[in-house]
């Protein structure tokens, strides 16, 4: 999928993650994560982000994500949603692997 | 008069003291009435720095402060500025706690004014910066009553205590609130203050209420205070305390806090009678207001409710629930007006909470004690002092004191924050261990110490479902995950010490160099 626009999803209440999904000047999924438990979950984060976002095949973008505690179930949800509609899709697979 | 020959009374040598004849010389009389001492012959002094001077503070000394007045403390701030500006240099710094307030202490500490320190706890920036090895001298984490045990023996000696008191008359009888007026800001107990008045070289109060005297009730009496100075503000009141601590709304806690009630009752101390003490965390809180319906229920009373004392304890204590409260600290406005007002609500010192020296000790009388953790381990060890982060972040308080001396002890906390586990294989920081730990009630099930088979038998008899520690921990696992370790460097920044004044534990430097 391509990004056309800004998609954002998710809050900064704590236990969520908010997940913006922009365009990139930069070839390939770029990630940078701000996260209150990056010391002890950091790289499981950016591992479960860039799996959702090779799981539906997204091209160069950048996702911002800001994390305040969320589990894995609510990273999954929060970047899938943000792709979709960062490239304007309805085309959803909710829990397809 | 007669002639009295001193050295020829019998046995003279053995009369210490008592060595010269009266005469007139001897006797001093002062006609000036109450009003014209109160405003010359008293303890105030112009300024900090008199006060400063006349107690004859020196490089290297100890200065000690209270944490009454938590993040609203003006006092602590105000006399290390006055104290650099004076020149003084390797002070060590005795707090009963420092919060985020106290964050211009690292100035202090960067340029030589504090060399040490030593608090039950610290929070916010300047936790952060000494867990990044801000200090090269390692802070002393002390309890409550580790704290009063270790001013009691000498070990811990105070030269000049700063003591910030929202009520004194000119002779230095000083409380938390004053029966006078209701200009300062108040604070209900000031137990902590107390020891330091009683044990410390000299004691300054300072003040910015000074009532008639004499102000009765006082928590420091006029014997134990040197000098007084009066200042604009000691404090922003609504960081000192808020109206009443409010009743958590959180599901979670409110599960955690029936069950801890239902424990209680099930523990074979829920009887006419019984001790407790509650901390302050949502939970434990809440968990008054279950054991309350239990009480009117079963018609049952408690004799004394201890500790750091919220309006929660109060409403308990007026409906007859509990017929004493023992005040080392007040929380909440609810609880100072009632130390104010109520008979049966006294105010106590840190010794006479929790200090080890005295099997009389107020912690030795309970029966139940409900406390909080960030951290809890399969060994029962509990954290309350190191974030999952490593960063220290909260203070030992009377933890390690009231888990000692209950009969019983409740750990309250949810299995998981956030991400971050609260049952795991081994805590951060070590402060309560795991031997002073009967059950640990979490949302997802109750835990008990794997020695008090006696708990095991009677909650298991009472339909609470006990499960192993391990199930906890696993339980929590399941959810977030693996953590990785924090990494620490070999430099010591914190000296945990157990109420004895024995290290338990140390705070490694947080190695924050492998940002990638």
């Amino acid at each position: 999928m391509k990004v056309v626009k800004t998609g954002v999803a998710g809050t900064m209440e704590s236990s969520d993650i908010m997940i913006t999904v922009c365009k990139s000047d930069k070839n390939g999924i770029d990630i940078k994560l701000e996260s209150s438990v990056e010391k002890q979950f950091g790289k499981q984060i950016k591992a479960v982000i860039e799996a959702s976002a090779n799981r539906l095949q997204l091209k160069d973008a950048k996702i911002i994500a800001i994390d305040k505690g969320a589990l894995d179930c609510v990273i999954k949800a929060r970047v899938e949603t943000a792709i979709y509609r960062a490239c304007e899709s309805t085309d959803y697979r909710w829990g397809e692997q | 008069m007669k002639k009295i020959e001193v050295n020829k009374i019998p046995y003279i040598e053995e009369m210490d003291g008592i060595h010269e004849t009266f005469t007139e010389k001897h006797a001093k009389k002062d006609i000036k009435t109450l009003i014209e001492r109160e405003a010359s012959q008293n303890k105030i002094v112009a300024s900090l720095e008199e006060a400063i001077t006349k107690c004859g503070l020196k490089d290297g000394m100890t200065i000690s402060f209270h944490h009454h007045f938590r993040n609203g403390d003006f006092v602590i701030n105000m006399v290390m500025d006055v104290i650099a500006k004076m020149g003084f240099k390797n002070l060590t710094l005795a707090a009963s706690s420092l919060i985020d307030i106290h964050k211009p202490l690292i100035k202090h500490i960067k340029n030589g004014v504090i060399h040490r320190i030593e608090t039950s706890g610290i929070r916010g920036e300047l936790a952060e910066e000494i867990s990044r090895g801000l200090m090269e001298v390692p802070v002393v984490f002390r309890s409550h009553g580790g704290r009063a045990y270790a001013i009691e023996n000498g070990q811990l000696k105070v030269d000049i205590a700063f003591l910030g008191a929202p009520s004194c008359d000119p002779f230095g009888n000083a409380n938390g609130y004053s029966r006078d007026n209701d200009k300062g800001v108040i604070c209900g107990s000031m137990g902590y203050a107390k020891l330091d008045a009683q044990y410390a070289g000299k004691v300054i109060i300072v003040t910015d209420n000074i009532v008639p005297f004499p102000n009765i009730p006082f928590g420091i009496p006029q014997s134990d205070v040197d000098y007084i100075v009066e200042v604009d503000a000691i404090g922003d009141p609504n960081g000192i305390m808020s109206g009443a601590t409010r009743y958590t709304k959180n599901p979670k806690e409110l599960l955690i806090a029936e069950t801890a009630a239902d424990v209680i009752e099930a523990s074979g101390r829920f009887k006419e009678g019984f001790s407790i003490q509650m901390g302050t965390g949502g939970a434990s809180l809440a968990t008054a207001r279950f054991l309350r319906e239990k009480m009117i229920a079963k018609d049952i009373k408690a004799s004394f409710a201890l500790g750091g004392i919220t309006g929660q304890i109060v409403e308990l204590h007026k409906e007859g629930l509990i017929k004493k409260i023992l005040d080392v600290q007040s929380f909440d406005l609810d609880a100072a007006h009632s130390l104010k007002d109520n008979r049966f609500h006294q105010q106590i010192s840190a010794s006479y909470y929790a200090s080890p020296n005295n099997e009389g000790t107020a912690v030795n009388q309970l029966d139940i004690v409900v406390l909080s953790a960030l951290e809890v381990d399969i060994d029962f060890n509990v954290n309350v002092l190191t974030g999952s982060d490593g960063v220290i972040r909260g203070a030992i308080g009377g933890h390690c004191d009231t888990a000692a001396g209950a009969s019983v002890s409740i750990i309250v906390c949810p299995l998981i924050r956030g991400r971050i586990a609260t049952i795991v294989d081994h805590v951060n920081t070590i402060v309560t261990p795991g031997k002073t730990v009967d059950i640990v009630v979490t949302d997802q099930g109750v835990a008990v110490h794997p020695k008090r088979k006696d708990l095991q038998d009677l909650l298991t008899k009472a339909g609470i479902k006990v499960r192993t520690i391990q199930e906890l921990r696993d339980n929590a696992k399941r959810i977030v995950g693996d953590a990785a370790s924090i990494k620490y460097t070999d430099k010591v920044v914190g000296v945990v010490t157990y109420r004895d004044g024995s290290v338990i534990d140390l705070i490694y430097q947080v190695d924050e160099s492998e940002e990638e």
